[in-house]
């Protein structure tokens, strides 16, 4: 479905319409990519009783509009394509930029925030120079060394269970494809965008100490993007009730490498903050 | 610290899709040899069911050991990943009919296997899909057969049997100006000899019976999605982004941005069609594609040496191998095809059709039957074997002559695959 008019943003509803009688997730993307890389969280919620709003980014995937510069920006955009629906409370989920992009969404939004999630994340998000320049001056292998960094080291990732989204699929030439597709739809700016956005934004600590609503952490133990030391600054700034997950083995790319182990986190975690507005039984 | 990269091919050819079985330490892949496997509780099966959460149902959509194939060829061939069939014939029949139904039509290459032009000549035409055939080196005839209705353009990476270089990448270009895909037939090449989602390549099927699996013992075929086609831009393909009745108005471009292709492929095209391959298939092709790098090496090398060989022999009227300085695709083969051009090539006996059938007749460490890409080294007369079903026309279309022998170089000691020639090149002359 297509969310709001300034620019129109897309968010897949997990196979099911959208309910807004519902507790909603919201998902947010990281930097390059689109709503896909949730698919198996997102549609297992929408199928257990939750809405889920998995959106593509301003200028990313099926969404209007330029790619926006700032997570400040980016935070506007996906609050005013949120306000019609003037949903209840959410649980917003991002991974990587998009975790910024929550910290930043829950002092922004009108609706009530039941909880945010936070994966693979850090504040500040710092981005190498070397990689920044990359990301502008060549972009295509800006996107490989991404890549690389994106999984755990070595061949694992080449092996992932239970796999992502099914049985016979790479989990890391799909995740390279997905980045090269962003280029290609949406602009080789995108990339450049995205990482200045993360190394630029400098509220997050902020952000997360005024969070009113429980926060839920969920790392890689072999991240090489944000390992979960780059975590620990972000999880003492936290002064509500807060979780960490450390899913064992699993990279940056904890979405495709470990579908299980954050669905399992997020489902835990979305059934205490909703524990005043269950779960709607399946019908 | 070493820079980060990839793991390289030889690496993943023996590791890509297994890692050591968590509960009995296999370290090769077991069969799992089961039609069907245990569901948690009544939500796992349901999850599973609806594709919201990974993980295995029935053997014929996927299974363990199947899975472990397929990712290791997706892995080489770098592509999202893959679906292991029947056979090779079922692999090309899944990605016609997952892309289009009645009243579609494919522009090939001419020069195809003889199944493969059987396939669209004839079978899939009386289901209301048409094929025009064109030569593969003339791209303003690729051009000239699309049409408003065209949803493919297909060729042989090598032609089968004229060793015809299809030139990927302006072919592909042509299909995307087009805004259609570009499917290739991989067999003869394998992800050693050429990547062909490298140069622009959609998609890819390999008959594994040959060089994947190596061994001649087992049937199967394996479809690789590049995840590179944007099928919600193309516009030309409802099957992936439009919302799918028989799957609970599931839209497959939704679920996947870059495999809304292989979802549709296994949620329908194995589910319906059925044509899904063994654990015990799989695990037998497994086996030869541990060694795949280096048994291709191996068979270009005797071919080189083969084929210089024959060249140089008096009895012999005319040679195709793209390595050749008179081969019309030499310059695109030293492009697309530098670790060399395969072991599968064909040459023309002097003499009349007698001399080519006493030649075949008194090869022995060469075996005559109608398969390529097996260890042992093999012969055939495709006029009368693999394309004995086109006519003569056609036939020359396709540069194919009646005294033409193929001949698939195995693993043998060179020696003697070149004394068992010219053993039988002497008795041919004997005929004449």
């Amino acid at each position: 479905m297509k969310l709001g008019t300034q620019p129109a943003l897309f968010a897949y509803t997990g196979g099911k319409p959208f309910d807004p009688a519902k507790p909603c997730f919201v998902f947010l993307h990281g930097a390059q990519h689109d709503h896909s890389v949730w698919i198996l969280q997102s549609r297992y919620l929408a199928h257990h009783g939750y809405s889920v709003l998995t959106f593509d980014l301003p200028g990313h995937g099926a969404s209007d509009g330029p790619a926006l510069t700032s997570v400040e920006e980016i935070a506007a955009g996906v609050a005013a394509a949120l306000a019609p629906l003037a949903l209840d409370a959410v649980l917003l989920v991002g991974h990587s930029m998009g975790s910024l992009i929550a910290l930043e969404l829950a002092r922004g939004i009108d609706a009530g925030v039941a909880g945010v999630a936070l994966l693979a994340t850090a504040a500040p998000m710092r981005v190498a120079d070397a990689l920044l320049d990359a990301t502008r001056a060549a972009p295509d292998a800006a996107m490989q060394m991404i890549n690389l960094w994106s999984h755990r080291a070595g061949i694992a990732p080449f092996a992932a269970r239970p796999g992502n989204p099914g049985p016979g699929f790479n989990i890391v030439w799909s995740n390279l494809r997905l980045m090269q597709r962003i280029a290609q739809r949406n602009g080789a700016h995108v990339l450049a965008n995205d990482f200045a956005a993360c190394n630029n934004y400098r509220a997050g600590l902020e952000a997360a100490h005024a969070l009113r609503a429980p926060a839920l952490l969920v790392l890689g133990s072999a991240d090489q993007m944000t390992p979960p030391r780059a975590a620990a600054d972000l999880i003492a700034a936290i002064a509500q009730p807060k979780t960490v997950v450390t899913l064992a083995g699993t990279g940056h790319a904890l979405m495709a490498e470990n579908p299980d182990g954050v669905r399992a986190a997020l489902l835990q975690f979305a059934q205490r903050v909703f524990a005043s507005k269950p779960a709607v039984a399946m019908a | 610290m070493t820079a980060p990269r990839y793991p390289g091919f030889d690496t993943l050819a023996l590791h890509a899709g297994q890692r050591p079985d968590p509960v009995t330490g296999a370290r090769a892949v077991p069969i799992y040899a089961s039609a069907s496997f245990c569901f948690d509780d009544s939500d796992h099966a349901a999850a599973l069911f609806n594709m919201e959460r990974a993980g295995h149902v029935y053997s014929r959509i996927s299974n363990p050991t199947v899975a472990v194939l397929e990712e290791r060829v997706a892995a080489l061939e770098q592509g999202v990943g893959a679906i292991a069939t029947a056979s090779g014939q079922a692999a090309l029949h899944l990605a016609l009919v997952t892309l289009m139904g009645a009243g579609a039509h494919v522009v090939a290459s001419r020069a195809l296997y003889g199944g493969s032009h059987n396939l669209l000549a004839y079978t899939l035409r009386r289901f209301g899909i048409e094929t025009t055939f064109v030569n593969p080196r003339a791209l303003d005839e690729w051009r000239a057969a699309i049409r408003p209705n065209t949803r493919l353009l297909f060729g042989e990476t090598l032609g089968n049997p004229g060793l015809d270089v299809l030139d990927i990448p302006r072919v592909a270009a042509l299909a995307h100006e087009h805004l259609l895909p570009l499917l290739v037939d991989a067999t003869f090449t394998t992800p050693y000899l050429v990547q062909p989602f490298a140069h622009g390549a959609d998609l890819i099927f390999h008959s594994a019976t040959k060089f994947l699996g190596g061994h001649g013992v087992a049937i199967g075929g394996v479809l690789v999605d590049g995840g590179t086609f944007d099928w919600v831009g193309s516009d030309k393909f409802a099957t992936l982004s439009a919302p799918y009745e028989g799957f609970h108005g599931m839209n497959f471009s939704e679920e996947s941005t870059v495999a809304p292709f292989l979802l549709r492929a296994r949620r329908e095209g194995l589910r319906d069609f059925g044509a899904c391959m063994s654990a015990h298939t799989a695990f037998l092709i497994l086996q030869g594609l541990e060694t795949l790098p280096l048994r291709m090496a191996r068979h270009v090398e005797n071919t080189r040496k083969v084929v210089a060989y024959l060249a140089a022999h008096a009895q012999v009227a005319s040679i195709q191998y793209p390595e050749l300085p008179d081969h019309p695709d030499h310059a695109l083969a030293a492009a697309l095809l530098p670790r060399g051009c395969g072991a599968v090539f064909s040459f023309n006996l002097k003499g009349a059709r007698a001399a080519g059938r006493k030649f075949v007749e008194s090869l022995q460490v060469f075996s005559h039957l109608a398969n390529v890409g097996d260890a042992k080294s093999l012969v055939i007369h495709p006029a009368s074997t693999t394309h004995f079903r086109v006519p003569d026309h056609e036939l020359a279309a396709a540069g194919i002559t009646q005294g033409m022998i193929r001949l698939s170089i195995g693993l043998e000691d060179v020696d003697d695959l070149i004394d068992d020639l010219a053993r039988a090149l002497k008795a041919a002359q004997k005929t004449s």
